[in-house]
């Protein structure tokens, strides 16, 4: 009964759609506000609708109810409660939910935060949030129904793929289509302004909050997923060129472009017609995500079954909003007033910089993710496009934009000087200079472009540190003085600041696992000890264990720094029910130098294991940047400038809560 | 210097089509250098692959072939049921690496026709094959859709 809750919950979210869809679209067309006024209403009902939906393929997990096949297929009812749950969502049908479920939740927040915005906008916007889900709830419905019956019902489930068991990865799909359906919200305001044919200060305002949160999820999701596969997959790598994370890398990439061009709009009202560009291309690239990931092109764990009747699909709605967009954008951008003037060196100019090479750089991802595909389709050669090639293309044309990111902030808007620019920075060049030549003299064996890597990285943060410290005089007004202005400097100083010391810390991080990593592959035996990343590492032996849904051998290594011992950890070998599927967990022992990873293998003679070490040196910096990346979103959107219906400045100072 | 309308879309055309320009060169260096064709057994005799060149060795293990050696080394054979290659590697296997099971190795032929890999990847999962290596065997005959395992091949 509950599942057949769900699938009708399902049709009528995609009637309710349609009627989001054409109603105010057309009322908008017609002016008329009775017609618009039903949008926030629809918007609101197809959430609610798709929510149900969602909620009762949930309750059919967690009550293992295996006469839905979806449940049979991807459950057990061994399995521990929070894997019944991220279950749901970790096949193909269950995400898909998932995903027309956030479409819907974003559709319904503009209709609720949207108050000020005006009608007509408002209307399209939800309308074409609308056309959005009217194609992905008619996907699941003709392609992969979540609700399918099996008569008669099996007695137990297939299981979940082990590997897919996991913490991080539980929330890890969630915040990932966060953010690529949050794109979608931006891809509407665009879509509607084109129809109205007016883009303004004020929709930059309304727009920038919703890209900055979906490139927030976005950043939170692939660090997840980045962090996942550094612990789970065992090979030691925490980022592999697979199509798969640059499908996730592409629109982050373009987001983090439209963010920055976004800010030109509202401050200058110049880049109109590129920004609704970028807005397009944000989404488009997200439903090529969500192509190559759902089509089944691509082999990998994220290709949950491979039906090429959902692949020509999901291609179909590709090119009719990717297609019909862009139509409209070459029929209607003419006709958006160009914004104000400004000199090519200026902030202006500093962002369009910044816009050309973060495109630039997306493309050759694009074309690297993308080439191997078309190659096969047209010649039947199979290809591999590596780590090698994106390190030779996205490589060189991000440098130059980690060299300008500190300048950009400091130039003024119109016109600028750079010599001044460059001289408030000496000292962050200075630092980065000091730090170069100490990566240099900490590991002179290693490549001589890591030193360099590293001092990119630091020139990122001491601009950011200096910037800081610039603004709120710390050091050199009273204390009181300068925490009164530190109190006081705005979200979006704050956002900016931690987010580029944020991605000068990921740098930092990246540069040095790739330069200076160490690995031992070895043959150990019980009491033996090996030497990586200047710790030792000694095998204590293994013993058998159980876990809930699976058996392990569990190989234990006390880890020592400096003579001390200082923990024990260990590596798994597991073999999971009811699949018989086996897995290897990772021994990781973390160090402010870097972390100490412990994999084991096969065994090899008598007592003895296959062991392979590595010494990955501040790789916790990866992450740390990332959640300063997040963190810097978090600040910038809590602006109060973007805060929904904020109160002009009071002119007697008010007791505010905490931000 | 204040510049016009039209000089400030000039320099904006200029520095997209530079930006541009310059990821195209890129992309189309790197293209030429940095690829990794994918070969089964049979490609490699058929194609007269030279030792050296660096590919993407795709087929399943061979029954029975899996050999390990000295410490590290393990020794196995990748057969796409047509021709067969001996493959060397030092490391550890994948955890679905298994013998009658789809495989890729990445690597180089020595002079000796025999395929030392610096890399092998298995499948993620138990239902799942590599796509190269499904479409080779049914190009060959050897597997149609549908079929839980390829002819010939026990597990």
């Amino acid at each position: 009964m509950i599942p057949e809750i769900g699938q009708f919950a399902v049709i009528l979210a995609f009637i309710t759609a349609l009627y989001q869809f054409a109603v105010p679209m057309y009322g908008a067309w017609r002016n008329d506000s009775r017609l618009m006024a039903v949008a926030a209403p629809a918007a609101g009902l197809q959430f609610v609708l798709i929510a149900l939906a969602f909620a009762c393929l949930t309750w059919s997990y967690l009550s293992s109810d295996f006469s839905v096949e979806n449940v049979f297929r991807n459950s057990h009812s061994a399995k521990p409660l929070i894997y019944k749950i991220s279950g749901v969502w970790g096949n193909h049908e269950g995400s898909m939910l998932l995903w027309v479920g956030m479409l819907a939740g974003f559709g319904a927040a503009v209709a609720v935060f949207g108050g000020n915005l005006p009608a007509s906008l408002k209307a399209r916007v939800i309308a074409v949030q609308g056309s959005i889900s009217v194609a992905f709830l008619s996907f699941i419905l003709l392609t992969s129904n979540p609700f399918a019956r099996l008569d008669p019902a099996p007695i137990e489930g297939r299981g979940l793929n082990p590997i897919l068991q996991d913490p991080a990865l539980a929330i890890h799909p969630p915040l990932l289509y966060a953010g690529y359906v949050g794109l979608s919200i931006a891809f509407s305001f665009a879509v509607a302004a084109l129809i109205e044919g007016k883009v303004d200060a004020a929709w930059a305002r309304w727009v920038r909050p919703w890209t900055l949160a979906a490139w927030m999820f976005l950043t939170a999701g692939i660090m997840l997923g980045s962090w996942w596969a550094y612990y789970e997959l065992g090979w030691g790598g925490w980022w592999f060129w697979d199509p798969v994370e640059n499908a996730s890398f592409m629109p982050w990439l373009v987001a983090g472009a439209l963010l920055h061009s976004a800010i030109v709009v509202e401050k200058r009202n110049a880049l109109k017609a590129w920004t609704i560009l970028l807005a397009i291309l944000a989404f488009s690239l997200s439903l090529v995500g969500t192509f190559l990931v759902r089509s089944g092109v691509l082999t990998s764990v994220h290709a949950f079954a491979v039906d090429p009747a959902r692949g020509v699909y999901v291609l179909g709605i590709l090119c009719v909003f990717i297609g019909g967009s862009l139509s409209l954008y070459a029929w209607r951008a003419p006709t958006i007033k160009a914004g104000g003037l400004f000199a090519p060196i200026s902030r202006e100019g500093a962002l369009v910089l910044n816009n050309l090479l973060l495109t630039a750089a997306c493309a050759s991802v694009f074309i690297g993710t993308l080439y191997p595909l078309l190659l096969e389709s047209i010649t039947g050669a199979k290809i591999s496009v590596g780590p090698p090639y994106f390190n030779l293309t996205f490589g060189p044309l991000v440098v130059p934009l980690l060299l300008l990111v500190p300048v950009g902030p400091l130039m003024s808007w119109k016109r600028a000087d750079l010599f001044a620019a460059m001289q408030r920075l000496w000292v962050a060049a200075v630092a980065a200079l000091v730090v170069g030549i100490a990566a240099m003299a900490w590991q002179w064996r290693g490549p001589w472009l890591a030193p360099f890597g590293v001092a990119l990285g630091a020139w990122l943060v001491a601009a950011s540190a200096r910037e800081m410290i610039a603004r709120t005089k710390v050091g050199s007004a009273p204390f009181n003085v300068a925490w009164a202005r530190f109190k006081g400097l705005p979200g979006a100083a704050w956002g900016m600041m931690l987010a580029h010391a944020g991605v000068g810390v990921l740098v930092i991080g990246v540069v040095a696992i790739t330069s200076w990593k160490e690995e031992i592959v070895t043959v150990m035996k019980p009491g033996e000890v090996m030497q990586v990343g200047g710790k030792s590492v000694t095998y204590l032996g293994e013993s058998p264990v159980t876990g809930p849904n699976y058996t392990a051998d569990r190989a234990r290594f006390q880890v020592s720094s400096g003579g001390k011992p200082v923990s024990e950890i260990w590596s798994e070998k597991r073999v999971f029910q009811p699949s018989n599927q086996p897995t290897t967990e990772v021994g990781i022992e973390p160090f402010l130098s870097g972390d100490v990873y412990v994999v084991i293998g096969d065994r090899a003679g008598e007592n003895g294991r296959t062991v392979r070490s590595y010494f990955h040196p501040l790789v916790w910096m990866i992450w740390f940047g990332g959640a300063l990346m997040f963190i810097g979103g978090a600040c910038s959107m809590f602006d109060r400038r973007y805060r929904v219906g904020a109160p002009k400045k009071a002119a007697k100072p008010v007791v505010q809560p905490a931000e | 210097m204040a510049m016009t309308r039209k000089q400030q879309r000039g320099a904006m055309i200029g520095a997209g089509l530079g930006a541009l320009g310059l990821a195209a060169g890129l992309v189309l260096y790197a293209l030429s250098d940095t690829i990794t064709f994918f070969y089964t057994p049979t490609d490699v005799v058929e194609k007269g692959v030279q030792p050296g060149t660096r590919f993407r060795l795709g087929g399943l293990v061979a029954d029975g072939s899996v050999v390990r050696g000295q410490g590290e080394v393990v020794s196995f054979k990748v057969t796409d049921t047509k021709d067969t290659m001996p493959v060397t590697y030092v490391g550890i296997l994948p955890d679905l690496f298994r013998e009658g099971q789809g495989v890729i190795a990445e690597g180089t032929l020595d002079e000796g026709g025999n395929f030392k890999a610096d890399t092998v990847l298995a499948k993620h999962d138990e239902n799942y094959m590599p796509r190269e290596i499904a479409d080779a065997l049914k190009k060959q005959g050897r597997w149609k859709e549908g079929e839980k395992k390829p002819e010939g091949t026990t597990k």
